[in-house]
């Protein structure tokens, strides 16, 4: 594992790439180790793998990715991605075609993010307890509508999820990587190139100054909590696609990957900070490591969950040490 | 539903008796728990009835009492450290930590029922609790992270260090004086309603006799002030996140002793969003600063009432996270002074402060 180290004074490294730097170090550092150690490791398709298995977490750590840059939290999305899930399981089920179904999904996820994200700002409660109510409702949602689990077998969806795209070189990818990537593309032009990512950016900086600046907090807050439901809707579409099915009880816990994923990724919590590439190495040192205990095999699942604690310890360190320098 | 009246601290003598109940912080969450109590005899014949049966207390409430226990437990800790102003979210961690090692500790005794070897599996059950506990505040006192944060990582990781101890098993004891904890009697009241009150009060004297209550609301209040005012704020932080482990791992204790066996995966599953809600409905805000012991015991009661009462009219029990998030919700909403200042209060406000407020309701089920 890396030491959470800062640069010395004299180095040219801009402080703010420091995270992602470390991430991206330690996720090459652990991809060569595994490379060493394991045969049949240091192949192109593992990392494509990572991806595909991970491509819903993307698109829904994208999404938390914006909340937590404007200086939120939304604990809500693993709820939401299973209520996606299980609306779409039960549509189809009652024979609806697919495409009405993937909007009315997508639309609830915004809607819910919207409430949401509009009782945070106008009523002044902290994220934290809105979205664990949001999260409340989307699971009891689930519940009601069925406890069992629902397959899928609509014929657009299992072309979704059997069609491989040929890369060349016996490599693969899945149209749920397509959907991930296209969906971090946008939102890596919309952080970083647009009106609406400067007004995040500042709003997560510090929301009083955004205010007196004239800036839309209001609306950008609103707005960062749209994305992350809507997101998190897309997730559980993807992730419908690589199940081919819908339960109340997919998606337990993936909140907390999808913020582990954004703190690893080296965007500071309290906002503000960080870049989306940053979130995408991070859900990719969350694959590896899942890649890595499988192939090691004599390690058991829970080390996933250890792993990642003392990563996102390490992770916090770090932030901790860079934002007291900074003062 | 008028909204409470701001929950004031003191209220002055001269107040009729009537005023000053309404006015009471723990007013309108004990209406909230008779109403719900008031519900239940319509579907259960004999609701109200407690009796005695072969020296044991038996009726719904005492098993409301009774499996309600390690939520009150929990939540009593939560209630100090949402006083500081901080969260924390690893209880449900720490209550699977602690009941695998106990259990583990059992499983490996010669006897099994032998009291020493239980008292002392137990004991290094509560340590590691404690132990955990003081890691969060050393987190958050010492190297200043978020309490979110800080307690998210052992949230995390608690979870698999749990299954680690259990070896991703399901251990199960036979061993009586563990049974105690969770299932048994002590003077005809269930030994875990014991446990509760001796916390209870034990939390009580300590918060409310000595100063260390106000010095947690100062902290709370303004940890910067207070550390100037010559509080040692980190000293108490790092007290009220370990308390909060220990109440945890006790209750992790009576949860594995109620069922003999300890689950990894299972044990402690949500409460620590229970206790974070059981805490706000007692009237303790999130912001810290002020706390009640009172609020969080009828807060938690309220939650295993809910529990129990949507069972016995024969909702089904999936729908209990819904009802959780539309309490939440209103009570939020109610606390938050700037949802009661524009809906309730709207007359004083200069117009076009905020005009949009009232489209934005919450599409809630």
């Amino acid at each position: 594992m890396t030491v959470a180290t800062v640069p010395g004074r004299r180095v040219r490294v801009p402080r703010r790439y420091v995270p992602v730097l470390v991430t991206a170090a330690l996720f090459l550092a652990m991809f060569a180790a595994g490379g060493i150690r394991y045969e049949g490791f240091a192949t192109g398709q593992i990392i494509l793998n990572v991806f595909i298995d991970n491509a819903f977490l993307l698109v829904v750590a994208v999404g938390m990715t914006f909340v937590i840059l404007a200086g939120g939290i939304d604990l809500s999305v693993g709820s939401v991605v299973a209520l996606s899930t299980m609306v779409a399981a039960t549509l189809l089920k009652q024979g609806w075609s697919p495409w009405p179904v993937m909007v009315l999904v997508l639309l609830i996820g915004a809607v819910l993010g919207l409430g949401m994200g509009a009782i945070i700002h106008y009523f002044e409660i902290q994220p934290f307890i809105v979205t664990l109510a949001g999260m409340f409702l989307a699971r009891g949602l689930c519940y009601t509508i069925g406890t069992r689990s629902i397959p899928i077998d609509d014929p657009v969806f299992t072309a979704f999820a059997q069609t491989r795209i040929d890369l060349g070189a016996d490599m693969w990818i899945s149209p749920g990587v397509v959907v991930a990537a296209a969906v971090v593309v946008v939102a890596a032009y919309t952080l970083h190139y647009t009106r609406l990512g400067r007004n995040v950016y500042a709003t997560g900086g510090n929301e009083q100054s955004a205010l007196l600046m004239g800036l839309p907090v209001a609306r950008t807050k609103i707005a960062v909590y749209t994305i992350s439901g809507f997101c998190s809707a897309l997730g559980g579409l993807v992730l419908s696609f690589y199940m081919l099915s819908g339960y109340g009880l997919h998606a337990v816990g993936m909140e907390l990957d999808a913020i582990g994923a954004v703190v690893i990724g080296g965007t500071l919590l309290t906002g503000g900070s960080g870049y989306l590439f940053g979130t995408v190495l991070g859900v990719l040192v969350l694959g590896l490591i899942q890649t890595i205990i499988s192939f090691e095999g004599t390690l058991n699942s829970w080390w996933t969950r250890i792993l990642i604690g003392l990563l996102l310890f390490v992770f916090i360190l770090m932030q901790r040490l860079i934002t007291a320098r900074r003062r | 539903m008028t909204a409470p009246a701001p929950a004031p601290a003191s209220v002055p003598a001269s107040v009729s008796p009537g005023r000053r109940l309404l006015g009471h912080r723990l007013f309108w969450p004990a209406v909230i728990l008779v109403a719900l109590l008031m519900i239940n005899p319509v579907f259960t014949d004999g609701f109200f009835k407690v009796e005695l049966k072969d020296g044991h207390l038996y009726g719904s409430l005492i098993d409301i009492v009774r499996f309600g226990a390690p939520l009150i437990l929990v939540a009593l800790g939560m209630t100090l450290v949402i006083a500081t102003r901080g969260i924390d979210l690893s209880v449900g961690s720490v209550v699977a930590i602690s009941g695998a090692l106990a259990c583990l500790r059992i499983s490996d005794l010669g006897d099994q029922n032998s009291a020493g070897g239980v008292l002392a599996a137990a004991g290094v059950a509560l340590a590691l609790s404690v132990a955990l506990g003081a890691w969060n505040g050393l987190l958050v006192a010492g190297v200043g992270v978020q309490p979110i944060i800080a307690t998210l990582i052992l949230m995390v990781a608690g979870r698999g260090l749990a299954q680690l101890i259990t070896d991703g098993q399901i251990i199960t004891v036979n061993s009586a004086p563990y049974k105690l904890i969770g299932g048994g009697y002590w003077l005809t009241l269930p030994f875990g309603i014991v446990i509760v009150l001796a916390v209870l009060a034990l939390t009580a004297f300590l918060t409310r006799r000595l100063a260390l209550g106000l010095l947690i609301e100062s902290v709370g209040g303004n940890a910067e002030a207070s550390r100037l005012a010559g509080i040692g704020a980190r000293g108490v932080i790092l007290t009220v996140y370990t308390f909060c482990a220990l109440c945890a791992g006790i209750a992790g204790l009576m949860i594995s002793s109620n069922v003999s066996s300890a689950d990894g995966n299972n044990a402690g599953l949500w409460i620590e969003l229970d206790a974070i809600l059981a805490v706000v409905i007692g009237g303790t805000p999130l912001s810290g600063g002020r706390f009640s012991l009172g609020g969080t015991v009828l807060g938690a009661l309220i939650i295993q009432t809910l529990t129990t009462t949507i069972y016995s009219i024969g909702v089904p029990p999936e729908t209990t996270l819904l009802f959780k998030a539309l309490v939440v919700t209103v009570v939020c909403l109610v606390q938050s002074p700037a949802f009661r200042a524009k809906v309730f209060h709207r007359r004083r406000r200069p117009a076009g402060a905020s005009p949009v407020a009232e489209e934005k309701v919450r599409v809630s089920a």
